[in-house]
């Protein structure tokens, strides 16, 4: 294969030791540079930039993971893996990654249907469209801080909003700040709040773009309103489906700003019964200053993420090959089809 | 790759592979050069060189409302024409304790820096990257247990006392009328007089007559008894933890949990409730260091009720207050330590109490009684004076301020424990667990410190 590429004039290996390049031009010289290292030239700034910024953090991390450290002196005792073998035997740990699940559950999944039902509607010949997709994107504009406020203050045990109206109802008042599913429930809320309007968007786009002559067909067919949307709609948005899945799970395992604005302390009640992963790692770090400890906390984060993301991307792939829209490409044969001798 | 020899091409990878990682190398050691010195934002031109009439700019870093206001800092500037003073306020404690600890080491902090009595131990343990603050025109100036805490083994003083927080109990008078207690802060002084049983006494007399809370939740009030323990949770000489075996510890704990049982309104202090419980007397008393005052007027603007009794069960107490330092690798470590000395001094100490209700722990500040008053009572109407239909709310806080006879040993882990004491507490007060249940959690989280 290579003999049908090599330029003729090459110099020889005496040539070459020698230092007589007579034969190879400077020009001549340039393009040959030019072919062999170019490639990496292109890529190298995203993997500088990378090594700074991405590689050499994570490193650095799992250095101070093995070790006793002290920021402020700057300075650390090699300690092993003790910091993780604390960590994994913390209770709280385990209960921070319940309620993480836990959360992530009661948010992720109603948040997808209503979205989908909302994306559904504005899919429809409405009046005034645009005002009515602008309106479900409002409460992305409000600051997350600032919709936690509002809610914690409506989700008051005792003069909030919500037992309030539970009360006129004749519903006996919840205790949002003391039990477990409660206090998600009204985590998750907070999130629902912000995200399913936006997500509601992404899937509206997805809908879109669908050819409207499916549907013809479809209802040429005979089928209803709710049969073309199970038959046709929601086959035609399953890859977009699958990336708001994907973007919702990564969000709802990093779930923070709600949960530590939901009471005054920031620390995830008194029997931690809302205490998230990213609360933990933090309260360890910049609460008890354990830098080592918060480093494997982070690492072992960084392992969960990693697992989850491996199972999504392997139901991705069933989904998306499954799908008759999206065929999955295999480049891999492409090569051996052309050089098969 | 195609047009290369195997063996070339591998040689020439390694080569590249290595010019990566030096590349990479050279990179983040610019990064952290650049990190390194832009701690030092305006480097002096030399140690010795800072002449006194040099044109120089300090920083002072404060939380919440410390009284420093431009006013009072221009008036530093009118009296030294060079310097220029320029305040950062953070929006609270823990803000500024993350910031502190982050750029202590590493450089960035500003030229005086306040810190607050429930993170002081933990600052305590980096004394030497502070100045020393021991100066001649500083001694006696504070209560004597205010410098104690911030000197450390050396004799080093490396905080100087800004306000302190002398506990008083302010009790809503409606509520005491309607239950038959008397309402005169006088007598509701001599009523409370005693111990802790005493108050809890009374409490439950108010309960029987009708009442509706006594205090507003055990958190609040443990902290009012545990600060009069000398050494609640560790042991002074070693810093170990020696709470699980701290017999008092254990009966204070017992005590609130006894109590709040029947009278407390079972509020978490500082929750969304607790605000609202002010505003709606759901309670009868509640323990009130002077800068409390502010947060019960805030909450309840429309009340006239909240009254202070020149009284705290046990004698004295006090909770919180803050301290000025000056980190050592600041660009101008003498100007800030005079500065440093300007702000805490008695006549400046008067001005933030007017300002922000700041009580002073200086020693010539306390005795001044008239200008407490004075203090209490200047502002915006309703000044805290008419709003606790009081005029001697600066003798009454000095009283308190001159009964407080036990300085707590608090060490580096105190905050934490503390922490976990008002979780259990909590856990009794919204009902998840029983007290015998909630203590022994609190044990294991103990065991799990350090």
């Amino acid at each position: 294969m290579s003999s049908t590429l090599t330029k003729p004039d090459r110099p020889t290996e005496e040539q070459r030791r020698a230092g007589g390049n007579a034969k190879l031009t400077w020009r001549q010289r340039r393009g040959h540079w030019d072919v062999k290292y170019s490639p990496y030239l292109y890529i190298a700034p995203f993997f500088l930039v990378f090594a700074v910024t991405g590689l050499f953090p994570i490193l650095y991390t799992a250095f101070i993971s093995t070790q006793d450290w002290d920021l402020v002196r700057n300075t650390g005792s090699y300690v092993g893996f003790e910091h993780f073998a604390w960590v994994l035997q913390d209770r709280e740990f385990w209960i921070a990654l319940r309620n993480t699940f836990s959360i992530f559950l009661f948010s992720s999944v109603p948040q997808i249907i209503v979205a989908t039902v909302i994306a559904a509607m504005l899919d429809q010949n409405l009046r005034a469209k645009t005002f009515w997709r602008m309106g479900v994107l409002l409460p992305y504009v409000v600051a997350p801080v600032a919709v936690s406020l509002i809610f914690s203050n409506m989700f008051g045990d005792k003069s909030g909003l919500v037992n309030t109206l539970l009360g006129d109802i004749g519903i006996n008042p919840i205790l949002w700040h003391t039990d477990v599913i409660p206090s998600h429930i009204a985590i998750a809320t907070m999130v629902n709040f912000r995200w399913t309007g936006y997500n509601a968007l992404i899937l509206l786009a997805a809908m879109q773009a669908i050819p409207r002559d499916l549907f013809e067909a479809a209802a040429i067919d005979g089928a209803g309103a709710m049969r073309r949307f199970w038959s046709v709609t929601i086959p035609q948005i399953r890859p977009t489906m699958v990336f708001v899945i994907i973007t919702s799970t990564i969000g709802g395992l990093q779930i923070f700003d709600e949960p530590r604005m939901y009471d005054t302390f920031g620390l995830g009640g008194a029997n931690k019964q809302w205490l998230t992963i990213t609360m933990y790692l933090y309260n360890t770090g910049w609460g008890k200053f354990n830098f080592g400890r918060a480093a494997a906390v982070a690492w072992i984060l960084f392992l969960i993420i990693v697992s989850i993301s491996l199972v999504n991307f392997f139901l991705t792939q069933r989904l998306i090959a499954s799908d008759t829209v999206a065929k999955k490409v295999k480049p891999k044969r492409v090569k051996a089809s052309k050089g098969g001798k | 790759m195609h047009l290369l020899h195997k063996g070339v091409n591998v040689s020439l990878s390694r080569r590249n592979k290595t010019a990566g990682i030096a590349a990479g190398a050279a990179v983040f050691a610019l990064s952290v050069a650049a990190c390194s010195s832009s701690g030092d934002a305006n480097p002096s031109d030399s140690a010795s060189g800072s002449t006194s009439d040099e044109q120089i700019t300090l920083t002072v870093a404060t939380f919440n409302d410390f009284g420093y206001t431009q006013d009072l800092l221009d008036e530093y500037t009118a009296l030294h024409p060079n310097i220029t003073v320029v305040p950062t306020v953070a929006a609270t404690s823990n803000d500024a304790r993350t910031n502190y600890f982050a750029k202590l080491g590493a450089g960035g902090l500003a030229d005086v820096e306040a810190i607050e009595v429930d993170w002081l131990p933990e600052v305590m343990q980096y004394s030497d990257m502070l100045a020393d603050l021991t100066s001649d025109d500083t001694t006696g100036r504070w209560l004597d247990w205010k410098t104690a805490a911030a000197t450390d083994a050396d004799g080093r003083l490396i905080g100087y006392g800004t306000d302190i927080g002398p506990e008083a109990v302010c009790y809503n008078a409606d509520l005491f009328a309607a239950a038959g207690l008397p309402t005169d802060p006088t007598e509701v002084a001599s009523l409370l007089k005693g111990g802790w049983d005493t108050y809890f006494q009374v409490g439950q007399q108010y309960m029987d007559a009708g009442g509706n809370a006594w205090f507003d939740g055990a958190g609040a009030t443990y902290q009012g008894m545990i600060n009069q323990v000398a050494a609640a949770y560790e042991d002074p000489d070693t810093g170990a933890l020696t709470v699980a075996d701290n017999a008092e510890v254990k009966d204070i704990y017992d005590q609130v949990t006894t109590a709040a049982s029947t009278m407390s309104a079972h509020l978490s202090q500082w929750s969304d409730d607790w605000y609202a419980a002010l505003a709606n007397n759901e309670f009868a008393t509640m323990l009130c260091p002077g800068w409390m005052l502010g947060v019960i007027q805030g909450a309840a603007p429309d009340t006239t009720s909240w009254n202070v009794a020149d009284v705290f069960p046990g004698g004295g107490g006090n909770w919180g207050g803050s301290y000025l330092t000056v980190p050592a690798n600041g660009a101008h470590v003498e100007e800030a330590k005079a500065l440093a000395d300007w702000l805490t001094a008695p006549e400046q100490q008067l001005k933030a109490l007017a300002n922000a209700g700041t009580f002073p722990s200086q020693v010539d500040a306390l005795s001044d009684e008239a200008s407490l008053n004075a203090a209490f009572a200047s502002g915006d109407e309703p000044t805290k004076a008419t709003y606790f239909n009081s005029d001697t709310l600066g003798t009454i806080f000095s009283n308190r301020a001159n009964a407080i006879t036990v300085s707590p040993f608090k060490g580096a882990l105190y905050f934490q424990v503390n922490d976990a004491m008002q979780n259990a507490l909590t856990r009794v007060e919204d009902g998840s667990q029983d007290a015998t249940t909630s203590w022994n959690q609190f044990l294991t989280e103990v065991s799990a410190i350090g």
